[in-house]
């Protein structure tokens, strides 16, 4: 027994309401660079759809995560060690740019430059790759609330593997929200296909990060990850991904995404696992016992024989104690209401989702009965194949009998606890027709419709104090100095190259400069940008901000 | 006097700058060490053009330790007659040149044509472009026109050249042969050798990362922070041990 820690996070979908604040943060802290214009560490993805990039879950057709060859063996699915080399020049089965996405801005000058004339001036796109003019035909999330959806949702890789005949049927059937970010693998096949090494997992809490310095830009990782969520940005030549916000984990913060999700669906926290168990879980032959397989690797803490074992392995006290406190243990575990995002693909994701009940619900109310009473949800749930079929496909390799068994507890715990908040007596026996206890069932509730934010965010911080080298990377790109390769200008060997100047160090000389200065330092950006987090209000504005003062005199 | 500068000292400055120039880009840029890939711009030309070139300057990288490093009392000395050896060389370097060539002539129409790749190229790989496929251009000549068209004359580079390359590794420079060598072979190898001097101030660095550990190492890599674990400040007694919970 090997225990390690995992920092994980579950997604409960019932609650998403499509708004993308967690993307839109996300971009701002991490990808609002140039070079990762198209990146999107956190996409959220209306299901059915394509998905972004596009048809990434079709994995004959992207090669992506794991499979078992003749012997039952885990093998990568785009090839072994060896082809991985051979396909080194060009990686056959990276997704080009048209798959995610061919980014844009609008050439708003022309609205203030335009002569005067007839019509409105229109500020037209223009590609953030070329320069060029272009037409906008596909975003991250183009098909958004099924938009358009009737010419591109057929080509939904899911939806494909469902049925056939119910194509033309699923909107008025469906439709839920699927927010993604990188699954920070137990047994990731991004870092199991990087040949140089350089995308590592960190052993004290398992986030998969990309070593910039090591990655030399083969490319492989994208084709390896099945999610596509390694991204290569095409300025520095590098690959890119999710950090799971480790410079907020570190010192105790959630994500950015969690933190900024405004139906608070996000729940993180510690698992502990056995890695020993991660290679014969990851090979079982069967895909529906994947699912009990990661559930088996993982190890109960409040087991006194793993917490002897997690403190033998070097694992703090207080990282213990908040694996025993940890909700993605409660959910994964004890209530088993969360299901990970297509196992299938056997690198034991670690971002885990509670499956929606909301379109067996919306079917329910749309026939007039009653959507919350225990009955009428149970029948639906065994009547509405399609959305089950779908979640299965999604969350359980296809097996239906996991999703249901969620799902009927989601709907018990509705019909339950809407008996207490209208004044009624509990029925006891809707927990036990799920199998739960009456405390099981109110524990749940409470972690699924209450939870505060110390109870959804249960992060220990690292043993290491840090905080002073981890703001390097933790605020701001460290390209970002002045006159830096960030700052639009490249270095000598093009984009991104050569040493860069600490933050802090940056940090400190531009105060040092402030305070010694006889007058208020000009904080006019170059390049004629206008930097408003630096200036004060003191002494003269940024110039640009204002038009110029006409002489008084 | 002229042939010790040009084939004495130069070939010493152009190593010294290959070995320094890799030392130092490492400590100074290990964060613009790579391929710089534009695949994700354009793949369809670069399906043909990079393996093409790719495979090919192999080839011919192994050609030349063969014809460079290995000298010709060895190859014989296990029965590889001299005209055996050069049907050999001639046919399989023609080859691999020409795969090279038509893969370089790709890479280069590629790259600019394809707008988003021309305009993400540097000055310093334009530059690495032209000393690239000069010593291309000539290689390819010194093996067609010598020793298929003999347009020279009869020239045995192994004797020659060979001996010469080797000479500069050893220590024992002969100057002398280079002078001695027709002007094709002279140009080949004075351009080859401004290449690598320029080679650590390129994308070419990427050539010393080949991965080949990645054919023994572990698939999942772990990297742990235990060098820093343990260090945090203790906390007093009296405060709450989830004092980093928000309320």
């Amino acid at each position: 027994m090997r225990i390690m820690a995992q920092m994980s996070m579950v997604m409960n979908l019932d609650k998403c309401i499509g708004c993308h604040t967690c993307s839109v943060t996300c971009k701002q802290a991490w990808t609002n660079r140039a070079g990762t214009e198209y990146v999107w560490f956190n996409n959220v993805e209306t299901r059915p759809g394509q998905g972004y990039p596009r048809t990434y879950q079709d994995q004959e057709r992207w090669q992506g995560g794991w499979t078992l060859n003749k012997r039952g063996r885990l093998k990568l699915k785009a090839g072994g060690r060896l082809k991985n080399l051979a396909t080194i020049f060009v990686s056959p089965k990276m997704p080009s740019l048209d798959d995610y996405y061919e980014p844009w801005t609008y050439d708003y000058e022309t609205l203030t430059t335009a002569p005067l004339q007839e019509h409105t001036p229109v500020a037209r796109p223009r590609s953030l790759i070329s320069g060029e003019p272009m037409q906008i035909g596909w975003s991250a999330n183009w098909d958004d609330d099924l938009g358009g959806s009737a010419a591109t949702a057929v080509s939904d890789p899911i939806l494909a593997r469902v049925s056939t005949k119910i194509k033309l049927e699923f909107e008025q059937t469906f439709m839920f929200y699927l927010p993604r970010i990188c699954e920070h693998c137990l047994n990731p096949s991004c870092a199991a296909s990087c040949p140089s090494g350089a995308i590592y997992k960190r052993a004290e809490d398992g986030i998969v990060l990309v070593d910039q310095d090591q990655c030399k830009g083969w490319r492989k990782c994208v084709t390896g990850c099945p999610y596509k969520k390694v991204y290569f940005n095409h300025r520095t030549g590098k690959a890119e991904k999710c950090t799971f916000c480790f410079p907020r984990i570190e010192v105790g913060l959630p994500t950015v995404c969690s933190e900024t999700c405004v139906g608070r669906l996000r729940y993180l926290g510690l698992v502990l696992y056995d890695a020993d168990k991660v290679l014969a879980a990851a090979s079982v032959t069967d895909e529906h016992d994947l699912l009990e397989a990661q559930r088996g690797v993982f190890c109960d803490p409040h087991d006194p024989a793993v917490v002897r074992e997690a403190e033998r392995a070097g694992i703090p006290r207080d990282w213990i104690e908040a694996a025993q406190r940890s909700p993605i243990w409660s959910l994964i575990s004890t209530y088993k209401v969360a299901l990970p995002l297509h196992p299938e693909y056997r690198t034991m994701p670690m971002v885990w989702y509670i499956p929606p009940l909301s379109p067996v619900v919306d079917a329910v109310a749309e026939t007039g009965e009653d959507a919350e009473g225990k009955g009428n949800l149970f029948a639906a749930i065994d009547q509405l194949r399609i959305p089950v079929e779908y979640l299965a496909e999604l969350f359980t390799a296809g097996d239906t009998v996991p999703v249901t068994g969620v799902l009927k507890k989601l709907a018990a715990m509705r019909s339950y606890m809407r008996d207490i908040s209208m004044g009624r007596d509990a029925d006891p026996s809707i927990p036990a027709a799920v199998g739960m206890s009456e405390q099981d069932m109110l524990d749940m509730y409470r972690l699924l419709a209450i939870a505060k934010y110390d109870e959804r965010y249960v992060i220990p911080a690292a043993h290491a104090e840090a905080a002073h080298g981890l703001e390097e990377i933790a605020t701001e790109c460290s390209l970002d100095y002045e006159g830096g390769p960030g700052m639009g200008g490249s270095g000598p060997f093009g984009e991104g190259s050569g040493s860069n100047t600490p933050l802090a160090v940056e940090n400190f000389l531009a105060l040092k400069d402030r305070q010694t200065a006889d007058e208020v330092t000009p904080t006019g950006g170059q390049g004629g940008r206008v930097n408003l987090l630096n200036w004060d209000g003191k002494g003269s504005p940024p110039p640009g901000l204002f038009p110029e003062r006409k002489d008084p005199s | 006097m002229s042939g010790v500068l040009l084939w004495v000292v130069i070939p010493y400055v152009c190593l010294a700058f290959f070995v320094l120039g890799h030392v130092w880009r490492y400590r100074y840029d290990k964060f613009g060490w790579t391929t710089r890939s534009s695949q994700l711009y354009e793949s369809r030309l670069l399906r043909w053009g990079s393996p093409l070139f790719h495979f090919g300057i192999l080839a011919v990288f192994f050609g030349h330790v063969m014809g460079l490093g290995i000298p010709e009392s060895w190859t014989s000395a296990v029965g590889i007659s001299e005209e055996l050896y050069h049907v050999m060389a001639v046919t399989i370097g023609a080859v691999a040149g020409f795969c090279t060539l038509v893969g370089l002539t790709l890479l280069i129409y590629r790259r600019r044509t394809v707008g988003p790749v021309f305009s993400a190229t540097t000055r310093m790989d334009k530059v690495m472009y032209l000393f690239l496929a000069l010593v291309i251009l000539l290689g390819v000549w010194n093996t067609v026109a010598g020793s298929v068209l003999n347009l020279n004359g009869e020239y045995d580079y192994r004797t020659g050249v060979s001996e010469w390359f080797r000479g500069i590794f050893l220590f024992q420079p002969k100057p002398e042969l280079m002078v001695d060598a027709p002007f094709g072979f002279q140009a080949h190898a004075m351009v080859a050798m401004l290449l690598f001097a320029l080679w650590p101030f390129t994308r070419l660095v990427h050539v010393l990362s080949v991965p080949v550990f990645y054919l023994w190492r572990p698939y999942v890599v772990y990297r742990t922070r235990s060098d820093r674990a343990g260090n945090r400040a203790a906390r007093p007694g009296w405060s709450p041990s989830d004092d980093r919970v928000r309320r």
